[in-house]
């Protein structure tokens, strides 16, 4: 049976290798899946102390799972709006690369 | 069989999360992101979170990863040009990264209390719609309703950034 550690480090791995797309990668478009994946990280250890620590009846804590629920509905509006703004920026610049984008006021 | 079913399905998700942050051209990048997301469903499966694995399948691999190819098409995305890599960046990124891993591996291995397995619940967890469902609405309304809110200024925000000129 896999434990709550295991699905920590499962979960920790899959933050790191987002938070590695967002530093290392310079597309803008792929900035933003890496922060989608840190979200899903965290979302996963959400679930997951969900399940391992009961409540007093003997059922998982679904507050969590409603925490994550809120999460998703933010993370759609986070994406709609951010993409709508990649388009705003590669209308005034054709480009989505981050080292091309290096002034304030264009 | 539990543990073969999560440790299957983490690898995959792992290794296509790393496709995402790998590969050159975007599309396939979206796509890895689309089967990261859907073995990430199978694993909310294992921890008996049914309704959130539903949600995660329709909002993650449907709307938002239809949304981020349909920008890709959008801006006619080719693959990247190979542009010199500044050695600079990769360290510090990889130091980051690094120093987060082996902070986070050090303090799950010093907690013993962290190495427990599934515990038994007192009832089958296949109704878990009706309990996420009677948490949401009695005791997170208000929040509820603030996360209304908060998609219909989405919506007006969205359809403001994208008008052709902004006044």
């Amino acid at each position: 049976m896999p434990t709550l550690a295991h699905y920590l480090i499962v979960s920790g791995l899959l933050f790191s290798i987002g938070l590695g797309g967002v530093l290392l990668r310079r597309n803008i478009l792929i900035i933003f899946m890496g922060l989608e994946l840190m979200l899903n990280a965290a979302n996963l250890s959400l679930v997951a102390f969900s399940r391992f620590n009961l409540l007093a009846d003997g059922m998982p804590n679904y507050n969590a799972q409603v925490l994550v629920f809120f999460i998703i509905t933010v993370a759609a509006a986070e994406v709609a709006v951010g993409l709508a703004i990649i388009v705003a920026l590669f209308r005034a610049k054709q480009t989505t690369h981050v080292e091309d984008l290096n002034m304030l006021k264009f | 069989m539990q543990l073969v079913l999560f440790s299957v399905f983490s690898l995959l998700m792992l290794a296509f999360a790393l496709g995402v942050v790998l590969l050159r051209n975007p599309v396939s990048c979206a796509m890895s992101l689309v089967m990261s997301f859907v073995a990430l469903a199978a694993v909310f499966i294992t921890l008996d979170a049914y309704f959130i694995a539903v949600v995660q399948v329709l909002v993650y691999a449907g709307a938002v990863m239809v949304l981020f190819l349909f920008i890709i098409m959008l801006l006619d995305l080719r693959e990247e040009k190979r542009r010199r890599v500044r050695l600079s960046a990769w360290v510090g990124g990889g130091l980051v990264v690094g120093g987060f891993l082996a902070a986070l591996i050090q303090v799950i291995s010093a907690l013993p209390a962290l190495n427990v397995t599934k515990p038994v619940v007192s009832q089958p967890l296949a109704n878990d719609v009706a309990q996420v469902g009677f948490a949401l609405f009695r005791n997170f309304n208000l929040p509820f309703q603030i996360i209304g809110v908060l998609l219909l200024v989405s919506t007006v925000g969205v359809v403001l950034l994208s008008k052709k000129e902004l006044k």
